[in-house]
């Protein structure tokens, strides 16, 4: 339904449009070409003649091999689903009770601890890495999955929680105080009556917070140190550049595989992922 | 409180003279409540609060990696207020912001109004626009910053062949050409959040406002200027707050694209304390860098809030 004559639709909307889809997309063919291209033509300045950058006749696999063979980077995504994973359900957990609390329970301090989540809301990781590393220490977590299992939920909890209360306040209270007067308790009422029906807004809470655990960086950089701890994103960082040495082919490879988990989540899930992205908005 | 309760749930036992309903402590909508929040309590109070004061009072002492400190007062922030890459680092970030912040806004709007059309493929490529916001930040900026390679970069390949340049641009050596290279990336990331929470809110706007004030005849500029545009201005504006959040307190991409130089003038915050903190092991110096976020990020987030406020019950 886009009116107007014909080329007023191609300057308006189609070049625009696809001006806009190249540009965002451009740097993950970037990363794909690149992860196929041999190093021979990999290194080739950028006015050589007859070079052309963005195609290559000899695909390769050489660079997935080094990044396979001679780097941890199994283990380290493996590392980094367990965390996300793990946090994520940690979140998931303490959110949809906080969430159903605030929404759905009276009590004193309600309005407090709400704004108090919201706050905390606000408070990026980077204010905090540096007591938190001491922090780490000192409960000797250091270096171990869990430093970043417990700490992602700090950022993840306010989140859920504020997307949970807003769809708790979608569904009717009827709902439950017809279980309750049918003589369910309280907790009852809740698991078996309202978390079903809360299942689609769990889902994209649960969503939204892997693809944030899968993407941190700053907590993971900081209190891990041994090779085998790390994510994936601390290990491409810190092992595939070695003082001034890129090794831009494994490099992109890390950048590719390290991204299909968290595309692969996603591309089955978009619509709750927008969900939970708007919603986080919406609150 | 006393609605459901009453005709079927009875009565139980009582229990140093108070009478308890039939279901124990959980019964009670207080104990209910204070039970559901208090893992949240537990993790918010430990990872949040205490490293929150811990953070402040190792900025009042000289602690370093492995030496406990002193209390040493307001000196770290004194150092850190005469240091000028502190300052520069400071100016960077509210420019920053400032400038990521207009750009996605705009440009944010314009995507959400093309997606908001009708057309074929539109699930697909709404699909795929939100890609670069759920890559990985560092992965893909390594993929900005092998396309900004002072020798093998692909942009300069592109501008040499359109005629625009004759020599190859250093785009992360040279300061201001690096800040920008910043911008351009973090524009990149943050646009398609924009776009798409700014879409589900056009998708709220009921097409028949816009067809009548076609029919009334206002163009597409007026129709945006006085009815989209007022409509939107809550989400907008949300989405604003949280943008400004995360992109004041950005790292790893300026971690990743230049590391704070060349000779530290992409510093931001969080990379500076970042440096100094970890990468010096000046542990108190780096928490007072940090901390020194928090009265800026504050005052943005209330008077943002604020505003929010007033248009909410405008």
């Amino acid at each position: 339904m886009i009116e107007g004559a014909r080329w007023k639709r191609w300057v308006y909307f189609y070049i625009p449009l696809t001006v806009f889809v190249v540009v965002l997309l451009f740097p993950f063919y970037w990363m794909i070409i690149t992860t196929i291209r041999p190093d021979g033509e990999l290194y080739r300045p950028w006015n050589a003649r007859n070079y052309n950058p963005f195609w290559t006749w000899h695909p390769t696999w050489e660079h997935v091999k080094l990044l396979l063979e001679e780097t941890q980077f199994l283990t380290w995504l493996w590392n980094t689903m367990v965390i996300a994973f793990a946090s994520t359900v940690i979140s998931l957990i303490c959110g949809v009770f906080a969430g159903y609390a605030l929404s759905r329970l009276k009590f004193r301090w309600a309005g407090f601890l709400g704004t108090g989540i919201f706050v905390t809301y606000l408070v990026p990781q980077t204010l905090l890495f540096i007591p938190l590393a001491d922090i780490i220490r000192n409960f000797r977590l250091g270096d171990t999955p869990w430093a970043l299992i417990l700490t992602y939920p700090t950022f993840l909890i306010p989140f859920c929680t504020w997307l949970m209360m807003g769809y708790f306040k979608s569904i009717p209270k009827e709902l439950e105080e017809c279980a309750r007067i049918d003589g369910a308790r309280r907790w009852q009422a809740m698991v078996y009556i309202i978390l079903p029906v809360a299942l689609p807004g769990i889902f994209s809470a649960g969503i939204f917070a892997f693809t944030l655990s899968w993407n941190e960086f700053i907590y993971a950089l900081v209190f891990l140190s041994s090779s085998a701890e790390k994510t994936v994103s601390v290990g491409v960082v810190s092992e595939l550049v070695r003082g001034d040495v890129f090794f831009w082919g494994a490099l992109m490879a890390g950048a590719l595989v390290g991204s299909i988990p968290v595309a692969i989540v996603y591309s089955f899930f978009v619509e709750h992922y927008v969900a939970g992205v708007t919603g986080s908005v919406k609150g | 409180m006393a609605s459901a309760r009453g005709t079927t749930i009875q009565d139980g036992v009582t229990f140093f003279g108070r009478v308890h309903k039939k279901g124990g402590i959980l019964e009670d909508e207080r104990w209910f409540a204070a039970a559901l929040l208090s893992p949240t309590a537990v993790l918010l109070g430990l990872f949040i609060a205490y490293p929150f004061f811990e953070g402040i009072w190792l900025s009042l002492t000289n602690t370093r990696v492995g030496v406990p400190g002193e209390f040493v007062g307001l000196r770290n922030f004194e150092k850190v207020w005469n240091d000028s890459i502190f300052r520069e680092a400071v100016w960077n970030t509210c420019w920053y912001t400032f400038v990521t912040t207009v750009i996605k806004l705009i440009l944010g709007l314009w995507l959400a109004q093309l997606l908001n059309r009708n057309f074929k493929g539109k699930a697909l490529v709404r699909a795929f626009v939100l890609l670069p916001f759920i890559i990985p930040t560092v992965l893909s900026t390594f993929a900005w910053k092998w396309m900004f390679d002072p020798t093998f970069s692909v942009l300069n390949w592109m501008l040499f062949h359109a005629g625009i340049i004759t020599t190859r641009i250093n785009w992360l050596g040279d300061p201001d050409l690096a800040f920008s290279a910043i911008i351009v990336v973090n524009v990149w990331r943050g646009l398609p959040f924009y776009a798409i929470s700014l879409l589900a809110g056009l998708q709220t706007i009921s097409p028949e406002l816009q067809e009548a004030a076609a029919i009334d005849g206002a163009n597409g500029w007026q129709r945006f200027r006085h009815i989209t545009w007022p409509l939107l201005l809550p989400v907008t504006l949300v989405v604003t707050l949280f943008s400004v959040i995360q992109t004041f307190a950005d790292f790893q991409l300026v971690y990743v694209l230049t590391g704070g130089g060349p000779a530290n003038a992409t510093h931001l915050f969080a990379t500076y304390a970042y440096q100094i903190g970890i990468g010096t092991g000046l542990l108190s110096e780096g928490a007072a860098i940090s901390l020194a976020i928090f009265p800026v990020l504050m005052a943005v987030v209330v008077l943002q809030l604020m505003y929010i406020r007033r248009v909410e019950t405008r």
